[in-house]
Parts: structure tokens; C-alpha cells; sequence
């Protein structure tokens, strides 16, 4: 294992609370190459505490890359400059001895600050809590062997399925569009044969919902799927753009009956 | 005076839950929503029995930590959830799951309750695929399976490696369709930090909001803890940051019995640690046993790089102990083995890590095969260690993991304290001293899916409790004493951090509590956490206010509950004169080294009570086993 310390400027967000105005903090940081970025945070936290100053506010818990709390914008990039991973992924030795780091917040109008690093993303569930889900009561599922599914069909919904909720895709646009987020969600139910029945509405109602939230729309850049750190294809924003047409097709066919 | 009863039906084993779901009271669908249930935690078991119970119709508060229910720990669990489907037509049923289950617990569970587990298994993955979670399917369309420690038949559903966040994401759902319909109502960063119980009932909780940092008041019909393991007290463990005792703790100070603390489950295959700096210990599934060789060098510190120790020195040592389970043996017989080959100085460069090696796996199956099977494992490994498994084995090392202790719950999973149940990794009923892998998922959704629900209207019909308004003086001296300990903490000021103390927790308890226990050992821990804990309370700095986000206060408030239940996990450590499954006393072994349990004197569940000063008082479950006779449990 490599012993060199790394010498490094932070430049860090902070900001008291919603309604304060925030700016950038330096910090000059040690830290072994072998150390995670969040363990970085975590020392200069020990650090402040020690000296009884409040500690650099941000979020994580399973560090492994899949609960999706943390999220950071380092040096301009969400979750950091390494693709495909989490912020608390990121290891230490992807950086060199000297180098300036700047931290900030995941930002978008849908995900206000709370303090420092930690931002409201609480938009993602009252999106999912309209409609995304299949409604399946417990006691009254058959045999889960008896509608077989193509290997394909249900890796491509896993493939979707993979998404964390971090919403770096929703920091990374230019527009705050959710769209990457919603769409992994509405393809992973919508492929497999239990998601049928409730297909349509359920996109209806979930656009909605994105819409009111103050969510963006999705003027094609792709930056999300540059940034996603399960690698969520764009190819679900356009299954997801089918499937709302469809759905309002559908919704004018009735009314018009 | 406590009497602990089990309220374990009579009959044959494999009908006692179909005659006591017959037996238990109901409520009638029009009054369900009546009733207000409280349900605290959102992982399996609470996200589960959140969306049950509000599909009954029962009016449901569910509170969790996190900014979202996703988030719970359970997100994390990567291998799989077992179930007696025997769809590989190889022989499993449930009374094998049931039978492996009590074994791999070394005799120090439930019977009726494992077995119950068992028999609703096979529900909990219809269920799942009903919701549309993403098992692992063969060509043909249907499901997958493998096989995981402790097991010799292939019943283990998954997911890739990330069979927990599929089957969280499940659950959530399901509680958001609750959501959504208005049966559920959500709260989420709130903490609980207290329970409140009103002669001799559960009847709400306390909460501070870890926004506005307001304390704030719940009250319910009853409460229902879902809020997952302790392994955290070892500072250093697989768990993630914010998993807790807080909430069971503070439950069992109000009069909840505390079962089995010193169960805890060291597991064998994670990363071993690289530095002082470090935050938390990376799991590497189990299911990587199916494939993978463990091995050391014949050699005491053999400072050779792993490729370039030939065959002939290389030690397989679990093949070579246990031939009939090999590297599939359970993890807590692994966890050891690997522990005393690296004492003997033959682990990694003859430090504390064994190799983990798909070199030969690869050459029978093809790369391509490890990819589909471990692809994101492998490369999770490389991101962090910066090795490439495909081409030098992974070294891995022992790490605090799941702990098999928790509340007491009777048959019903309620606790001593009426009203107050408790599900999931949070109770202490059915892996006994060691649980199987893929075994805690199952029981998280077994308890909320399939049992909660029936066994929660029994208690609302037969016990009638009833809502008590949170202007209740009770209600207000919780409040009062939440609030007095947060001054309290803030106003210390001292020369600590709280990582800072609770790292030496966790070297107290990894080196006197973990792998290997003696008397000795013990008795000095206790005194050492006695003496910590004082020093907390006089040296801690927690800066800042209570008034607004404060992640050091919220650590500080877990760790006081871990400075406690140390103590206590060392109490019950040195009463328990035997060696059984996760809990090996160095004074209790066999020549060979096995664990000697003591079946005569200790088949019994150790049920703590909380007294004044930190002293507590044993009560005992008897353990009978009617169907699996206790033997040696041997995997050689
Ligand atoms: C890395 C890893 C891999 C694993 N892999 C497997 C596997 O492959 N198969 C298997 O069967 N098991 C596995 N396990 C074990 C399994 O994941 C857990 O035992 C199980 O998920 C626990 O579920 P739970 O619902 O009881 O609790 P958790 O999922 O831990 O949920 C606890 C909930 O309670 C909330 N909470 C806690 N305290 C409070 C409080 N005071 N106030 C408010 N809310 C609170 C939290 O916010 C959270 O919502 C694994 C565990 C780990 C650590
Ligand atoms: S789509 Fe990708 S970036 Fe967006 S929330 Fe999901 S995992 Fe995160
Ligand atoms: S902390 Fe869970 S994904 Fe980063």
C-alpha cells in the first residue's frame, strides 16, 4: 500500500440554512490515498469538532454505492469526476498531491438546501408516491413461477431498476429535468407483465406530480446519463415519452367516448 | 414480577400457525381505521408492515430517520433472500429450511417461530414477483437460484448483487400505494428517541425532528419497532453510518427485555482495513463463496505476492477442515477459522486478511461466467482496494455484520411490554446464536407481510387498548427528559469527539466482545466501558445547537445507548459458560477447536430487565426442541 499523504485545498459550501445566503470555506486538508473522500470529510469534521466548531454538514450511510444518500458536486461534477460511481465511492488516490477541491451541494429549484451539503429530496418520493407502484395486495399473489419472464425482458427492467435516487441526474441538467430518475422508474414496472394493467395511468399521474414539483423538462442533452452512477440509460426517457403519448392518447379516446 | 411466555400454540409443529391464525381475535374491517398503529423504521420489516397494515385498513404513523424510506439499511444487503420453493426439484422443503435454520442457529431458537418462518418463505417471493421485483431468471423465463453458507441445497433468490435494494424497493412501494390511498402517513428525519408507556402499555413515542430539532409527540394504539441491528457498537462494522440501537435501547430502559445481546454475527468475507481514517467495513457477499477458494500459505508470514505462491503451499483451509461444506460453511465456523490462521501469522503478508480466489473458478466456468454472476461485486472491489480481482485474489477479513440478539417477542412478536412489538433484525426470535446467510430478508418481510397483520388485530380485540392524547403528564416527562439530555450533551463542552469515543468503544468491544470471549477478557471490558462511559459524559464536545441540523448530536445521542449496550453485550457474554454459534468463549472448546456448547445448563434465551444504576436481571426462556434434537453441530 502506498503511505504518501496527500496535501489538499477543500473549497466547501456552506450555508446555515434554507433561507441564508452561502459561500465557499477553504480548508487545508492530510489525507492517506487509501482514504474514501467521504473519510476525507469525516477527518476534517473530527477536526472541527475537536476544536468546537460545528462540522461540515453532508450526507451518507451505506458508503457502498446504494442507498443513494450521498451526493456531492466535486469540482463542478456530481459525484465527482470518476464516472459511474457514488460520491461515497470515490477514493482519494483518483486525486493528486496540491490539488484545489471544490465542494458543493446537489443544486436544482426541486432540491433546496437544508444546511451546507444536504439538500431536500423529498420531490422523488411524492413523484413515486403517485402511482409508482404496482398494486399487488399481500395474501393474494399466485405461484411466483407462473408467469414466466424472458431473461431479457427482466434485465432490462433490472437494468432500470438499478437506479439509487441520488439525483445527480437532476443536478447534472441544465434544466433540474428529473426525467432519467422517473423514467427508470415508470420502465421498470412498465416491462414486466405485473406492471401491464396499470401502465398508462400511472405515467399520467407520475408526469404530473414531476411537473408540479418545479422539475424541468428534457431538452436532449444527456448530461444525466454522463453523471448517473448506475449508468441509467436515456433510451427509458424515450420508452417513458411513448408511453405518456400513448397515455394521453388513450385518456382522449375515453373522453371523447 | 415478569413471566415470560412464549404464547407458542399447541399441536403438531407444522400446524401451529394455521390453528393460532384461526385463533387470534379479529377486527372488523370497518373499525380498523379506528386504530392508529405507529410503526418506526422503513427497511424490510417496517416498510413491510406499513404497507400490510394499511392495506387492512388500519391507520398507520411510520417514521424514519432517513430523508426517504429507500434508504433504510436493508438497501445494502447484497446476496439474496432464502425460500423453501425447491424449484431446483433438489431436495429442499420446510422442514429442511426450518431443519438448517434451528442447526445453523446452534439450537438457540424457537422452534415454532423458525418454523413459521420457513413455512411462509415461499409467500414472500410470490409476493415480491407480484410487485415486480427483478429476481434473477434462467432462459426459459423462470427463476433463478444459488446456494449460500449453511445450506446444501441452491433455495436463495436474488438479484444481481443487490437483492436488498430490489426487495426494498418493493416494500416501499407497496407503503407508497398506502400513501398514495391515505392509509399511511409518513414522516421522515425524524429519530425516535424514546418510547412512552402509560401503565404498563406502549402508547407512543417521542421523535426530535432532525430539521427543526423539535421534539415532537406521537401517539398510537401501539407502536411497532422495526429499526434494525446493533453491530454498530463495534464503530467498525458492514452496517451503514446511521444504523442504530437507539430506538430498542430506549425501549428496553422503559421496561422491554433485552434477548441474547451477545449473539452477534461476525461475518467472514469483507474487506480487511487499510487505516486509521476509516469509516465503515465493506461486505463482500457471501455468494462469492460459491465460486471462490479460501486460502492462506502454508507458510508464517510468507511476504510472497499470492500469484506467486504455488499450489502445493497454499492452504485451503476451509476444504481441508469442513470437506462436506468447504467454503460454504456457515459464517460463523468461517469467521473463526479465519481468525486462527491469521493468528498462527499465516494470513496476507501475516497480517489480518485470507484470500478469497476465482483463479480456478475461472478456469473451469470462463471469464464470462464470474462476470454475469459477481461482475458488480468484483467491481466494487477494485474501486475501492484498487486490486483487479479477476487477475489476483481478493483478500477479505472478518467484520462485525448482523447481530442475531434484539428485544424479546413472544410468539406474536410482541414484547413484554403490551403494545410494543418489534420485527426484523430489531427482535431477537429466529437465527438463534448464528444466522444463515439470506436468511434476514426473509424474516423482515416473513414479519411484516405475513405475520404482523394477523398478529396485531389479536392484540387491538383482545387487550382494547386505548388512545391516549399527547397532552398526557406521561407523554410531557418523556418530552421533558429528551429534551434535558440534549442540553445536557451540548453543553458538556469537553475535549472528545464523539467518533473519537466511540472508536474506543469499538476496540474495547472488537478485541473482548467479538471472534473469541473469556472471562477475563470480559470482566476487564465491562470495567472499561463503565469508565468510558463516565468520561463521556464529562469530556464529549458536541458543538452547535439543538435547534437546527446536528449530525454530531444525532451521533452523539447513539453512542450514550452503545456505551450501555456494550455493558450489557459483555454481561450476557460472560454469564453464557458455553460456546454457541457467534458466541465462542475461549474456556468452551473442544480439542480441535470446535465451540463446546452446553445444552444442560444453557438452552435457554437470556432475557435481560433493566434496573436502576445499570444493573439488570436475568429471566430465562426455556428452549425446547421437540423435532430437531440438539447434537453437535458439525459440518465436517
Ligand atoms: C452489507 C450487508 C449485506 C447484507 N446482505 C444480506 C443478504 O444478502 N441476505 C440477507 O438475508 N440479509 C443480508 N443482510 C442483513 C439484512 O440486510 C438486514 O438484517 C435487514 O435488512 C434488516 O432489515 P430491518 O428492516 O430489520 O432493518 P433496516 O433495514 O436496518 O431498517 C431500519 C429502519 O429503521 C429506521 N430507524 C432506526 N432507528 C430509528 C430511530 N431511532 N428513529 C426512526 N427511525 C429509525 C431506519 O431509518 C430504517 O428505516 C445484509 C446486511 C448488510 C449490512
Ligand atoms: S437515474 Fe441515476 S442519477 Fe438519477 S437518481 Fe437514479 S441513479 Fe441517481
Ligand atoms: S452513502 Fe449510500 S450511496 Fe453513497
Amino acid at each position: 500500500m502506498e503511505t504518501k499523504i496527500l496535501k489538499l485545498k477543500l473549497k466547501i459550501w456552506r450555508q446555515k440554512n434554507a433561507n441564508s445566503v452561502g459561500s465557499f470555506v477553504d480548508y487545508d486538508v492530510s489525507v492517506s490515498p487509501d482514504a474514501s473522500f467521504l473519510e476525507m470529510l469525516d477527518e476534517l469534521n473530527n477536526k472541527l469538532e475537536s476544536q468546537g466548531l460545528e462540522p461540515v454538514v453532508f450526507e451518507s450511510d451505506c458508503r457502498e454505492g446504494i442507498c443513494g444518500t450521498c451526493g456531492l458536486v466535486i469540482n463542478g461534477q456530481p459525484h465527482g469526476p470518476i464516472p459511474r460511481i457514488a460520491t461515497c465511492q470515490l477514493h482519494m488516490r483518483n486525486f493528486k498531491d496540491g490539488d484545489t477541491i471544490w465542494i458543493e451541494p446537489f443544486r436544482a429549484k426541486a432540491f433546496p438546501v437544508i444546511k451546507d451539503l444536504m439538500v431536500d429530496r423529498s420531490g422523488f418520493d411524492k413523484i413515486l408516491q403517485a402511482g409508482g407502484y404496482i398494486s399487488a395486495n399481500v395474501g393474494g399473489a399466485q405461484d411466483a413461477n407462473m408467469i414466466p419472464i424472458p431473461k431479457d425482458v427482466a434485465s432490462e427492467a433490472f437494468d432500470a431498476a438499478a437506479c439509487i435516487g441520488c439525483g445527480a441526474c437532476v443536478a447534472a441538467c441544465k434544466n433540474a429535468s428529473a426525467m432519467l430518475f422517473v423514467s427508470a422508474k415508470i420502465s421498470h414496472l412498465g416491462l414486466l407483465p405485473q406492471g401491464q394493467p396499470e401502465r398508462y395511468r400511472r405515467v399520467d399521474r407520475m408526469i404530473k406530480v414531476m411537473d408540479e414539483l418545479g422539475f424541468g423538462s428534457c431538452t436532449n442533452t444527456y448530461a444525466c446519463e454522463a453523471e448517473c452512477p448506475k449508468g441509467i440509460s436515456v433510451k427509458f426517457i424515450a420508452r417513458m415519452n411513448r408511453d405518456y403519448i400513448a397515455a394521453k392518447l388513450k385518456s382522449k379516446t375515453l373522453e371523447q367516448v | 414480577m415478569i413471566k415470560l411466555e412464549s404464547k407458542v400454540p399447541s399441536g403438531n409443529i407444522s400446524e401451529k400457525w394455521t390453528n393460532h391464525k384461526f385463533n387470534l381475535k379479529l377486527i372488523n374491517p370497518a373499525n380498523k381505521r379506528k386504530y392508529t398503529i405507529i410503526v418506526v423504521g422503513t427497511g424490510l420489516a417496517g416498510a413491510s408492515a406499513s404497507a400490510t397494515l394499511g392495506e387492512l385498513g388500519y391507520n398507520v404513523l411510520t417514521f424514519t430517520f432517513h430523508d426517504s424510506a429507500r434508504r433504510a439499511h436493508s438497501i445494502a444487503a447484497q446476496g439474496g433472500i432464502n425460500a423453501a420453493k425447491n424449484y431446483q426439484n433438489d431436495g429442499d422443503s420446510v422442514y429442511r429450511l426450518f431443519y438448517d435454520t434451528v442447526k445453523g442457529g446452534d439450537f438457540r431458537a424457537r422452534e415454532a417461530n423458525v418454523y413459521r418462518l420457513a413455512e411462509v418463505s415461499g409467500n414472500i417471493i410470490d409476493q415480491c414477483v407480484s410487485q415486480g421485483v427483478p429476481f434473477a431468471r434462467e432462459y426459459g423465463g423462470l427463476l433463478d437460484n444459488r446456494s449460500f453458507g449453511g445450506a446444501q441445497v441452491s433455495r436463495t433468490f436474488y438479484a444481481r448483487g443487490q437483492t436488498g435494494q430490489q426487495l426494498l424497493i418493493g416494500a416501499v412501494a407497496s407503503m407508497n400505494r398506502q400513501i398514495d390511498l391515505g392509509t399511511v402517513k409518513l414522516f421522515t428525519r425524524r429519530e425516535m428517541l424514546d418510547l412512552v408507556v402509560i401503565d404498563g402499555q406502549a402508547k407512543g413515542i417521542v421523535v426530535r425532528n432532525l430539521v427543526t430539532g423539535e421534539i415532537e409527540k406521537y401517539s398510537a394504539h401501539a407502536v411497532v419497532l422495526a429499526t434494525g441491528g446493533y453491530s454498530n457498537v463495534f464503530f467498525l462494522s458492514t452496517n451503514a453510518m446511521n444504523c442504530n440501537t437507539t430506538a430498542i435501547w430506549r425501549s428496553h430502559k422503559r421496561g422491554a427485555l433485552f434477548a441474547n445481546p451477545c449473539f452477534t454475527q461476525i461475518h467472514p468475507t469483507c474487506l480487511p482495513l487499510h487505516g486509521e481514517s476509516q469509516s465503515k467495513l465493506t461486505l463482500m457477499s457471501e455468494s462469492l463463496r460459491n465460486d471462490g477458494r479460501v486460502w492462506v500459505s502454508k507458510i508464517k508470514n510468507d511476504m510472497r505476492q499470492p500469484n506467486d505462491i504455488p499450489e502445493e503451499e497454499r492452504d485451503y483451509y476451509l476444504e481441508r477442515k469442513y470437506p462436506s461444506f468447504g467454503n460454504l460453511s456457515p459464517r460463523d465456523i468461517s469467521s473463526r477459522a479465519a481468525k486462527e490462521v491469521c493468528d498462527e501469522g499465516r494470513g496476507v503478508l501475516g497480517g489480518e486478511a485470507v484470500y478469497l480466489d476465482f483463479r480456478d473458478a475461472i478456469k473451469r466456468l470462463g471469464r464470462n461466467v464470474i462476470e454475469e454472476r459477481y461482475g458488480n461485486l468484483f467491481e466494487i472491489y477494485e474501486t475501492i482496494t484498487g486490486d483487479n480481482p479477476y487477475q489476483v485474489p481478493m483478500k477479505i477479513y472478518p467484520a462485525p455484520h448482523y447481530t442475531m440478539g434484539g428485544l424479546w417477542v413472544d410468539y406474536n412478536l410482541m414484547s413484554n411490554l403490551p403494545g410494543l412489538f418489534v420485527l426484523g433484525e430489531a427482535n431477537f426470535s429466529d437465527h438463534g446464536a448464528n444466522r444463515l446467510g439470506a436468511s434476514a430478508l426473509m424474516q423482515g418481510l416473513a414479519d411484516g407481510y405475513f405475520i404482523i397483520p394477523y398478529t396485531m388485530g389479536d392484540y387491538l380485540a383482545s387487550y382494547k387498548p386505548t388512545l391516549v392524547d399527547t397532552s398526557h403528564p406521561e407523554f410531557e416527562k418523556v418530552k421533558n427528559e429528551v429534551q434535558e439530555t440534549t442540553k445536557k450533551l451540548l453543553s458538556i463542552k469537553g475535549k472528545r469527539t464523539v467518533d473519537d469515543i466511540h472508536k474506543q468503544l469499538g476496540r474495547i468491544m472488537w478485541d473482548k466482545v467479538g471472534m473469541a470471549r473469556n472471562e477475563k477478557g470480559l470482566k476487564e471490558a465491562i470495567s472499561q466501558i463503565r469508565n468510558l462511559r463516565e468520561e463521556f459524559w464529562t469530556s464529549v464536545n458536541v458543538p452547535g445547537s439543538g435547534d437546527d441540523v446536528n449530525q454530531t448530536l444525532e451521533r452523539a445521542g447513539r453512542l450514550i445507548d452503545y456505551l450501555e449496550l456494550g455493558e450489557l453485550m459483555a454481561i450476557d457474554a460472560l454469564n453464557r459458560n458455553e460456546s454457541c454459534g457467534g458466541h465462542f468463549r475461549e474456556e468452551y472448546q473442544y480439542e480441535d477447536g470446535e465451540a463446546k456448547r452446553d445444552d444442560e445448563n444453557y438452552s435457554y434465551v437470556a432475557a435481560w430487565e433493566f434496573k436502576e444504576n445499570f444493573n439488570w436481571e436475568l429471566h430465562k426462556e426455556n428452549l425446547v426442541f421437540e423435532y430437531v434434537k440438539p447434537a453437535v453441530r458439525s459440518y465436517k
